[in-house]
C-alpha cells in the first residue's frame, strides 16, 4: 500500500527573477506526528533544496518559524498536519511584511520598532552591585509577567489589519513589550517610552483583538495596548487638570 | 555584528485589499461592531427629532410618534436595537480585558466580569423603563 | 509626556465615556421610544422631557454617544482605505459630533 501523502501549496518567490510570488505544490508523506515544519524540512532535504524559510528550535520558543498556514498566522512547528489532513495546506509567508524570498519576510521594520520602545530596564541612576539586588514581590511580578512571554514571532503583526493598512503603526508586540517595561517595578523609564503615546503608537489600534487570538504564548498584546491607552489618557487628563503635578 | 538590510529593490510588497474585512469572519464581526456606533448615533438623532417635535406643540409630537409606526421605521428601530445590543455585549467583553478586576489575591475571570456588567445593564434598563412609565404624566 | 503633541487621549476619553453610556442606556431607549411607543404598547405625552434633571440625563444620553460614534467611525473610515482624506474625515466626524452637541442643547433649552 502506498504511503499516504498530503499536499502543501507553498509560496515561491525568487528575488530579481520573479515579478510576483507563485505557488508550488509538493506531495509530502503524511505522518500523524508531523508538523508543517517537518513537512517543509522534508521538502528541503528530499525534494527541493531551493526552498527558503526560517526555523530554529522547532518547539515554540524561538519565534522563527511563523508563517501563514491556510490563511492563519501560525508557528509551523506547532501546526500539526493531522489537523488539516486530508485537505491541502497552503503555506505562505507572514502577511503585512515585504517578502525577501519564498517564505522569508523582511523583519527590519519590526526590529526598528522594538528598539524604539527601549525594551530594557531604565534607571534614573544605576544601582551599584554592592547595594544588592532589586526586590520584587509576587504581586509586582504578576503585574507584567504575562507580557514577558513574547518570543518576537510577529504572528500578531500578520494578524493585525491596522498594521497591514498603516505600516507606521508600532504594532502589538512592540507596544506590549513597552508596556511590560513600564509596568516593571524596577523600571523608571516610562518617559523615555513616549513613542507609545504617539499617533502611530497605541492610538492607531482599534482593538480588533486578532493579535491576542493568534499569539502562541498568550501574551495578550491587545490587553497591553488598551491598558496603555487608559494609562496614557489618565496621565494626559492629569497633566491638563493638574499641571503642577510632580514628575 | 550589524546585519545587512535586504535590497529594497528586490523585495515583494503585497498590497492589502480594501475588502480585507470581508475575508475573515473575525474581521467581519469587528467591522459590524464598529458600524454599530452608526446605528446608535442615527437612533439618537431620530430620538432628538422626536423630542424636538414637543417644542412645536403636543400635536406635532403625537403625529411624529404615529409616523414612527410605519413598517420602515419599525424595521429601522429593530435593526438599531440589534446593533445596540451587539455594542453592549462587545463593550462589556472589552471592559473585562481593559480593566482587570482583582479581589485581593485573585484575578476575577473575564467572563465573570462581563456577566456582572450584563447584570448591571439589565438592572439599569429595568430601572429606566419603570421611571419612564412612572413619569409619563 | 509624548514626543509629539497629541490630543488623541481627549477624544479617546470621550469615545470611552460615550461607549459606556451607549452600552448601558441606549438599548432600553430604543425599545421604549422606537418600538413600544409607536406601536402603542405604552403611551407618553413627552411631558417628562420638560423636567430639568431629565433634560440633563437626555443631554448625556444623546451627546456622549455622538462622540463615541465620531471617534469610532473616523477610525473605521480610515481602516476602509480612506486614510488619505483623514483630515476631511476628522472634520466631518468630530465636527458632526460638536454640531450635534449644540443642536441637542438648543432643543433641550427650547423645551
Amino acid at each position: 500500500m502506498a504511503e499516504p501523502t498530503i499536499t502543501l501549496n507553498v509560496t515561491r518567490y525568487r528575488p530579481g527573477q520573479d515579478k510576483a510570488p507563485t505557488t508550488q505544490a509538493y506531495a509530502v508523506p503524511y505522518k500523524e506526528d508531523w508538523v508543517v515544519l517537518d513537512a517543509l524540512n522534508h521538502i528541503k532535504d528530499q525534494m527541493d533544496g531551493t526552498l527558503s524559510y526560517r526555523w530554529s528550535c522547532r518547539m515554540g520558543v524561538c519565534g522563527s518559524c511563523g508563517m501563514m498556514v491556510n490563511g492563519t498566522p501560525k508557528l509551523t512547528c506547532a501546526a500539526f498536519l493531522r489537523d488539516y489532513y486530508p485537505g491541502e495546506i497552503r503555506v505562505e509567508p507572514l502577511v503585512n511584511f515585504p517578502i525577501i524570498r519564498d517564505l522569508v519576510i523582511d523583519m527590519s521594520d519590526f526590529l526598528d520598532k522594538l528598539k524604539s520602545v527601549k525594551p530594557w530596564i531604565i534607571r534614573k541612576e544605576e544601582k551599584p552591585v554592592a547595594q544588592g539586588e532589586y526586590l520584587q514581590t509576587p504581586a509586582q511580578l504578576e503585574a507584567f509577567h504575562q507580557f514577558t512571554q513574547c518570543i518576537n514571532c510577529m504572528l500578531c503583526y500578520a494578524a493585525c489589519p491596522v498594521y497591514g493598512l498603516e505600516p507606521k503603526f508600532l504594532g502589538p508586540a512592540a507596544i506590549a513589550l513597552g508596556y511590560r517595561y513600564n509596568m516593571d517595578s524596577r523600571d523608571q523609564g516610562q518617559e523615555q517610552r513616549a513613542v507609545l503615546g504617539n499617533h502611530d503608537g497605541v492610538w492607531d489600534c482599534t482593538f480588533v483583538g486578532e493579535c491576542s487570538v493568534v499569539c502562541p504564548k498568550d501574551v495578550d498584546p491587545a490587553a497591553a495596548i488598551q491598558r496603555s491607552k487608559v494609562d496614557t489618557t489618565k496621565d494626559w487628563f492629569k497633566s491638563i487638570l493638574m499641571p503642577w503635578g510632580e514628575r | 555584528m550589524s546585519a545587512t538590510r535586504p535590497d529594497p529593490a528586490k523585495l515583494y510588497r503585497p498590497k492589502m485589499p480594501a475588502t480585507w474585512w470581508l475575508k475573515k469572519k473575525s474581521y467581519f464581526l469587528f467591522m459590524l461592531r464598529e458600524l454599530s456606533s452608526v446605528f446608535i448615533a442615527l437612533f439618537l438623532l431620530v430620538y432628538l427629532y422626536q423630542i424636538y417635535q414637543l417644542t412645536r406643540g403636543p400635536e406635532a409630537y403625537i403625529s411624529f410618534t404615529q409616523k414612527l409606526n410605519s413598517p420602515g421605521w419599525i424595521l429601522f428601530h429593530l435593526i438599531a436595537l440589534l446593533f445596540a445590543v451587539y455594542h453592549s455585549i462587545t463593550w462589556f467583553q472589552s471592559s473585562a480585558v481593559v480593566l482587570p478586576v482583582r479581589l485581593g489575591e485573585h484575578l476575577v475571570p473575564r467572563q465573570t466580569v462581563t456577566a456582572l456588567h450584563i447584570g448591571a445593564w439589565v438592572v439599569v434598563s429595568v430601572g429606566i423603563l419603570i421611571l419612564f412609565l412612572a413619569l409619563k404624566g | 509626556m509624548a514626543t509629539e503633541k497629541t490630543t488623541e487621549p481627549f477624544w479617546w476619553g470621550l469615545f470611552s465615556a460615550g461607549g459606556v453610556v451607549a452600552a448601558f442606556l441606549v438599548p432600553v431607549h430604543i425599545l421604549l421610544v422606537g418600538l413600544a411607543l409607536p406601536l402603542g404598547w405604552i403611551t407618553n405625552t413627552g411631558a417628562l422631557y420638560r423636567i430639568w434633571w431629565v433634560k440633563i440625563y437626555l443631554f448625556v444620553l444623546i451627546v456622549l454617544p455622538l462622540y463615541h460614534w465620531a471617534h469610532r467611525f473616523y477610525f473605521t473610515l480610515n481602516d476602509m482605505g480612506l486614510k488619505p482624506m483623514n483630515k476631511v474625515l476628522a472634520v466631518l466626524c468630530y465636527g458632526g459630533a460638536i454640531i450635534g452637541t449644540v443642536v441637542t442643547a438648543w432643543v433641550l433649552l427650547k423645551l
